[in-house]
């Protein structure tokens, strides 16, 4: 079926002519029609427009281009703006919004031809691990519709899982792709930050923010992130430097390469977890790689840093949804304080608000150093810790998530529970490390995720080594039952 | 009063001359029709990022360079967190603890001569916010993001000075080093240029500073000396009659030329500052700050040093002529005009720059960069003057002519025959026509009452219709009024 097929393999059938962009695109296009009702992963589907883009990469194919993209069809995270299209990044405050431009992320895998199916389901301003702070609902997940998909970028996730699109946009700000990723079964990477411009992702954390990719081969996520990363003049803080051929770079040799245990990922690991990551490990030294125990004595505080930093950037990226230019306005303001208050408490949900309150606390007058300043200097020490052990070890390994998909409303009450299960996935992200996760077997009959993590710029490496250990693995290539 | 010292600092806000906004390519044009100059970043909209606009930096580091600060080689944006209509992001980006430009100072000459340094605290980048519109609206305000992120330069003051008339002296010369710079257009009615004052009083002598009270938005240094004046009394009665300041932000109301408070310190907001996540740090190196150096222009001081060394101008002369870098500009092209050698010529330039052609572009509210007679006409009158051609008081009405009609000197002075008379025998001849038709008044000017010499020359003006040489006219007049003394009785 078309849907099991790889970003390469659609590719060839595109190039050779055995199926047309069209065609691939009404295929999936009539699979959300009739997966997704039960699944909640996309909230808006852009049918129509797909099918232009669908007719537009098919007469370029026609025309002899070829490219890794052209004609492929995607699903993008609502949280990245889409010209004429509602950008809801999960809330109702923006319902009603439409944005008037795209992302760079978009723009440019609308230049490489990827055509738009629709947008994915979100945790609120990707604010949640679980997909059920959405204003649109919970995600679930395929492989149990009474478990979620993990979050933020939940909907992503689980569109994945299910084949309702060949790869997916996310993005991650303390796990938001590599969690869901785990929990559902599929490849997702974090790119290193600043590697993909930021432009047009409506902001959740500023300087945890990345954009990312789901996929279900490392090979395809490779084939994606090329076109996705690079320098973008309109993000500060995207880091002019060149983009490797990923693609090209997948099969560098693991002889050789220093794979490091993080002790801290094992502390309290449940035993049938821990067993996954020791038998992904014995795939590695059988293709040649060594390991080395590495220690982050930091990283235990790193929950609790990103919880100020995090909610502190946020109390401030999201001032700016306050009724008067676009988004939720609620009826009939008595005055401008009324205004804002009403707009704001009820256009955003109660994570959100919980997270703004967080934040604006943290940076207030006399509270500052004591918060948000130490904060500042843990995220250092942490950062430090990490180029520490990356003198040992070329990359870190262990697992994504200390458990696979927990039940829908199992979490949501518990703030500080639900926190915890980013506990593997922050670390990287206040280093601005690029991770990634990928499927190495099954708990329960759920899907669990091993995590890389690279030095800054090491995408190249990161999708090698997933790539080799898919090529002696299978776990990666099982879909839920129902979706096969 | 004589038992207190005022204290004021000023906070000066003066908005940026860069083609594009801060942090968006947004134009900066004033007056444009409401958010018509307004990116989707100046709106604030979501997914949107500030990057920053590298000749505002430029010009901030010319500014330091220019006051001899300190220019830091890392500086950081700030965000500056409140909720307002007119602040799109709900934060205003700005600098706050480490600002691109620090400790600098500048000489600032006083009424009476004397030259006082007032230091600079730190200027720093920042963007504007936009405005709201109240007219024509019920029930409504309405929302002009043009101004949004245009860039503005801080310069905050030491609380260095004195008295209302210190504080705008000092506005005055930052005003003139801005607009030198080229960095600031300084239109205070387009609010390109404005302050704020931070104002407090304390008993003379002693040391620990009075409560000050924050005067927010003076566009005009007119309002900044009235402004501080009235506020500098109302503190002073207050304490006299038993009450205390508190520390507040006020607005000056210019119609009752009072101020008002407008919120406590109780009220004030907590602006939560802490460092923008969208901006990297600014990092400046030396070849930077170099090639800035290598734009600056002559500066004020070193211009008026230049002058009264020059042209044997007085301090004060060569001031007002640096007031400005054109009227400087202007007052060159005249001397240069000139040709001839000396320090007359460049003095009777500085005069007539100064008097008259001043006071032509003030009556008319024309700018010296648009003046109808140009330097080289200017020139060309003044040359007349100094070959004798015409006296300064005919030169005077020529200037006139010139102004309205647009001609050079020599064609006014042809066309209406206004040629000196240096014949010494013309002048002669009338001089003796006056005295024999006034035989009283040269016997009471024979009898002592020498205040009658300006009463002959007068006479003599009118009947040449003021186109005697006066010099010339003094002496022989003088002379024949002499003459006569020496007859025996």
């Amino acid at each position: 079926m078309l849907h099991n097929l790889s970003i390469g393999e659609l590719a060839e059938r595109l190039a050779s002519g055995q199926v047309s962009s069209v065609e691939l695109t009404r295929h999936y296009l009539a699979r959300i029609e009739r997966l997704n009702p039960s699944l909640n992963a996309i909230i808006t589907l852009t049918a129509e427009h797909a099918l232009e883009r669908a007719q537009s990469a098919d007469r370029r194919l026609a025309a002899g281009e070829r490219g890794r993209l052209l004609g492929i069809p995607l699903i993008h995270k609502d949280i990245f703006c889409t010209d004429g299209v509602r950008t809801s990044c999960g809330s109702r405050i923006l319902d009603n919004f439409i944005a008037p431009y795209d992302a760079t992320v978009v723009a440019r895998l609308k230049a490489a031809g990827a055509v738009m199916l629709g947008k994915a389901n979100m945790d609120e301003f990707a604010m949640g691990s679980s997909n059920e702070t959405s204003y649109y609902g919970p995600v679930k997940n395929p492989w149990d519709p009474t478990k979620v998909p993990g979050g933020s970028s939940g909907g992503s996730a689980a569109a994945l899982a299910a084949r309702l699109a060949p790869f997916c946009t996310g993005t991650d700000t303390g796990g938001s792709i590599r969690q869901p990723a785990a929990l559902t079964g599929v490849t997702g990477i974090k790119p290193t930050y600043g590697r993909v411009s930021r432009y047009g992702m409506v902001a959740f954390a500023s300087s945890l923010d990345q954009a990312g990719v789901f996929a279900r081969t490392a090979a395809d996520a490779a084939a994606v992130l090329e076109v996705m990363a690079g320098f973008d003049p309109k993000d500060s803080t995207s880091v002019d430097a060149p983009v490797p051929d990923y693609p090209a770079l997948l099969n560098a040799p693991l002889k050789g390469l220093r794979i490091g245990l993080l002790r801290e990922f094992f502390d309290g690991l449940e035993e049938r977890n821990a067993a996954l990551i020791r038998e992904a490990l014995k795939v590695y030294m059988s293709l040649g790689a060594d390991t080395v125990e590495v220690s982050l004595p930091y990283l235990p505080l790193s929950v609790p840093t990103y919880y100020v930093v995090a909610p502190a950037e946020c109390s401030s990226n999201l001032s700016r949804f306050d009724g008067v230019r676009f988004g939720y306005r609620c009826s009939e303001p008595k005055d401008l304080t009324d205004l804002y208050q009403r707009s704001r408490g009820e256009g955003f949900g109660a994570e959100v608000k919980r997270r703004i309150m967080t934040g604006t606390y943290v940076l207030s007058a006399g509270y500052y150093d004591a918060y948000y300043l130490k904060a500042q200097k843990v995220r250092r020490l942490i950062n430090d810790d990490f180029r520490a052990a990356f003198e040992k070890a070329d990359l870190l390994i262990g697992p994504t998530t200390p458990t696979p998909a927990f039940a829908i409303g199992a979490k949501i009450d518990d703030p500080v529970t639900m926190y915890l299960n980013d506990i593997y996935t922050i670390g990287a992200n206040l280093a601005g490390l690029p991770g990634l996760s990928t499927p190495c077997g099954f708990v329960d009959g759920l899907p669990m995720g091993l995590q890389l993590i690279g030095p800054h710029f090491s995408e190249a490496r990161l999708l090698g080594a997933a790539h080799q250990f898919q090529r002696a693995t299978a776990w990666h290539t099982h879909a839920p039952g129902g979706y096969e | 009063m004589a038992n207190w010292e005022t204290v004021i600092g000023l906070e000066i806000h003066a908005q940026l001359a860069t083609k594009s906004k801060i942090f968006s390519g947004a134009a900066t044009t004033y007056g444009a029709a409401p958010n018509t100059q307004a990116s989707l970043v100046d709106l604030g909209y979501p997914g949107v990022l500030p990057v920053l606009n590298e000749q505002a930096v430029r010009m901030a580091v010319k500014f330091g360079l220019a006051i001899r600060a300190t220019i830091a080689r890392r500086s950081i944006f700030a965000r500056k967190n409140y909720f307002y209509p007119d602040l799109p992001k709900g934060y205003q980006i700005s600098q706050y603890e480490q600002p691109l430009v620090g400790k600098g100072s500048l000489a600032v000459m006083l009424d009476g001569g004397a030259v006082k340094t007032i230091g600079v605290t730190r200027a720093h980048l920042e963007e504007d916010a936009g405005k709201s519109l109240h007219e024509g609206l019920t029930n409504a305000s309405g929302i002009d993001l043009n101004r949004a992120g245009t860039p503005l330069l801080e310069i905050v003051s030491e609380p260095d000075m004195r008295s209302a008339k210190e504080a705008v002296a000092y506005m005055k010369k930052i005003h003139t080093l801005v607009r030198y710079l080229e960095i600031c257009d300084g239109n205070m009615q387009e609010g390109s240029f404005r302050c704020d004052a931070n104002v407090s009083v304390r008993p003379r002598g002693a040391e620990k500073f009075g409560t000050r009270a924050e005067i927010k938005n003076l566009n005009s240094f007119r309002f900044v000396e009235r402004a501080i004046q009235y506020e500098v009394a109302r503190q002073i009665e207050l304490i006299e009659s038993g009450g205390a300041v508190v520390q507040e932000t006020r607005l000056y109301d210019s119609d009752k030329n009072e101020t008002r408070s407008m919120r406590s310190k109780e009220e004030a907001n907590d602006y939560r500052y802490f460092p923008d996540p969208d901006l990297l740090p600014v990092e400046i190196d030396e070849k930077f700050i170099d090639a800035v150096r290598a734009t600056l222009p002559e500066l004020p001081d070193e211009k008026a040093a230049r002058f009264a060394r020059d042209f044997g101008l007085s301090a004060y002369d060569a001031g007002v002529l640096c007031a400005s870098r054109e009227l400087g500009t202007y007052f060159e092209a005249v001397v240069a005009s000139h040709g001839g050698p000396g320090m007359a010529h460049a003095k009777l330039a500085a005069n007539w720059v100064m008097g008259e052609l001043s006071s032509a572009l003030n009556r008319d509210n024309v700018d010296i960069t648009a003046s109808r007679v140009s330097p080289e006409t200017l020139s060309g009158l003044l040359a007349r003057i100094v070959d004798a051609t015409i006296s300064g008081k005919i030169a005077k009405d020529v200037f006139e002519t010139m102004w309205s009609e647009g001609k050079s000197a020599d064609a006014i002075i042809e066309a209406q025959g206004l040629r000196q008379i240096t014949d010494t025998g013309a002048i002669e001849g009338v001089i003796d026509a006056v005295i024999a038709a006034n035989p009283k008044q040269l016997a009471d000017y024979r009898g002592g009452k020498e205040k009658l010499f300006g009463f002959f020359v007068g006479q003599v003006m009118k009947a040449t219709g003021g186109k005697a040489n006066p010099a010339q006219l003094n002496e022989l007049l003088k002379a024949k009024l002499a003459g006569g003394s020496k007859e025996p009785e």
